[in-house]
């Protein structure tokens, strides 16, 4: 497709619009007050907290995540079953519920009044209205988004290979972390900055399940919302806002640098 | 330097390949076009194609109001409700609405100096109460300074998080602190209070006292003094440069001496205090 073809010029004017109207708003929130009330008002007890709580809350959740998840994605990849893409299905759920419903979802599983909320309560877990509320809400939403990308990373492994590992001797264990593993990571790490992308970007299941308190729950994008809707609280939004742009950049950056080596070897010849 | 799409290994649907490739991309654009479609309808109008009128209004006018508007004729009213100050932040960033709403008159004052609104005017009056799961053993404020307790209150900047600010700073200094100890979480609207205290995620919430009426059976209101009740006046105003300004008013005026008021008394709210 050249450019002098009409088709090619609708294309790059479909391009342009595109990167303008993702771009522009973006742009507004750095432009929309001074730099200097930007960093003041990062200063302020209500955004340090907010932005604490949200890499504190959403750097557990990914390690949890992670933890859990790799096997699991590596065994429904990895293994023929009964029911395995029901078990794809459930895993993929969460990924098109609206956020909403997943903390109505949350509450009437693990709430107080929920199915396992008596059981919760006499191990002693305290959920709702609590940090490790949050965790749970950011695990629920954000899971998905790993999986799927480990499950196919994981499927997507050369078999000769992991064999080739097996007959050397290696054990399961081995070969996972040996090859597999590695093998699989820049599907694994992408998958990794979307859960965390969705982490940090979290609000409705949160804000339903774990309620808004600084220091306590209010994350980030709670936070945003808080400041928002106080008269005074706009440039503090606005900040909040900045760092989380910035910081979601900076995943999609790492990202793309930590796994595009093994991803250009892949589609070599 | 020519810009080429050649090397990527999209495949695509080319005149010379089998149909069965055409038709895999059917259901797409078939899918696309309706989305586009149904998008542009829910857009573009609103329903039975009478006149429209937008109100904002506070989450606590939902049952009155929404009642209120189903009873205009031939009128098609389109309310959105939140928290009074995020629709004022709305109305600030330039929403384009007729009619606003809200819990109190400190913010639509504030709007009409700043000339987004025309004079507001009070419509209802309300009163706090502590809304709380039935049966509970909560008789009081002073209940709520228990130790190990969990209360939700409004945000900060939010009309119900401010009352409660008020009436808390009434109280003496160590109950007042004790209180706030037990604070679980500082919500967005009263409607989110009572849902949380309906789902037993705490034991109290300072909320409007019409709020445990919405709540229906699951809560029960414990009442605070008079002399530790804030005037809680709701106001409303026809918003400046409104499509329908003359309906505008007459929406309102009906909140003040109409329909709209009837459907306020019957949802516990009080006339406005005088």
């Amino acid at each position: 497709m050249s450019l002098g073809s009409w088709f090619g010029r609708v294309a790059f004017l479909a391009l342009g619009l595109t990167l303008l109207f993702l771009t522009l708003p973006t742009v507004a929130i750095f432009t929309d007050t001074s730099p200097g009330r930007l960093l003041d008002a990062l200063g302020e007890p209500v955004v340090l907290d907010a932005l604490w709580l949200s890499l504190k809350t959403t750097v557990i959740a990914v390690v949890v995540i992670v933890a859990v998840g790799t096997p699991a994605a590596y065994l429904v990849a990895r293994r023929e079953f009964r029911g395995r893409s029901v078990t794809l299905t459930l895993i993929e759920l969460p990924l098109v519920m609206p956020p909403a419903v997943a903390g109505i979802a949350l509450l009437a599983a693990f709430g107080p009044h929920g199915i396992f909320g008596p059981w919760i309560n006499d191990a002693g877990i305290e959920l709702v209205l609590q940090t490790a509320g949050v965790v749970v809400a950011l695990i629920f939403v954000a899971a998905p988004f790993y999986l799927r990308q480990a499950v196919a990373a994981f499927a997507s492994l050369d078999r000769g290979r992991l064999e080739a590992s097996r007959t050397l001797g290696a054990g399961p264990f081995r070969t996972f972390v040996r090859i597999a593993i590695p093998e699989a990571r820049p599907g694994l790490s992408s998958g990794l900055a979307l859960a965390w992308g969705r982490a940090l970007g979290e609000f409705g299941a949160t804000l339903m399940f774990a309620g808004s308190l600084q220091g306590v729950t209010q994350t980030a994008p709670l936070a945003i919302f808080s400041r928002f809707s106080d008269p005074d609280g706009f440039t503090a939004a606005l900040a909040i806002s900045a760092v989380l742009i910035a910081v979601a950049a900076l995943i999609l950056l790492s990202v793309k640098l930590f796994g595009a080596d093994r991803a250009l070897d892949r589609t070599g010849p | 330097m020519p810009v080429s799409a050649e090397a990527i290994p999209v495949p695509e649907c080319r005149p010379g390949q089998p149909q069965r490739a055409r038709w895999c991309r059917a259901p797409v654009v078939f899918a696309l076009a309706v989305a586009g479609l149904v998008g542009a309808t829910a857009i573009g109008c609103g329903g039975d194609g009478g006149p429209e009128l937008t109100v904002l209004a506070a989450s606590s006018l939902q049952a009155p109001l929404t009642a209120y508007g189903q009873s205009m004729p031939g009128l098609e009213v389109r309310e959105s409700f939140g928290g009074s100050d995020l629709l004022a932040a709305q109305i600030r960033q330039g929403a384009g609405a007729d009619v606003y709403a809200a819990a109190e008159t400190a913010l639509p004052n504030r709007l009409f100096r700043e000339g987004l609104v025309r004079r507001p005017r009070a419509f209802a009056s309300n009163r706090l109460a502590i809304a709380v799961p039935a049966g509970s053993t909560i008789g009081g404020l002073s209940d709520l300074a228990r130790p190990g307790g969990s209360v939700l209150l409004g945000d900060e900047g939010v009309p119900i998080g401010e009352y409660a600010d008020w009436v808390l700073a009434r109280l003496p200094s160590a109950e007042r602190e004790a209180i706030l100890a037990n604070v679980g979480s500082r919500e967005p609207e009263a409607s989110s209070i009572t849902a949380k205290l309906v789902q037993g995620a705490a034991d109290a919430g300072i909320v409007y006292r019409t709020d445990v009426r919405t709540a229906g059976g699951s809560l029960e209101a414990v009442s605070i003094p008079g002399r530790l009740q804030p005037a809680i006046a709701y106001a409303a105003a026809v918003v400046k440069g409104a499509a329908r300004p003359a309906l505008a008013r007459r929406y309102v005026d009906g909140l003040i001496g109409g329909e709209g008021a009837v459907q306020l008394r019957r949802a516990g709210f009080l006339p406005p205090d005088r």
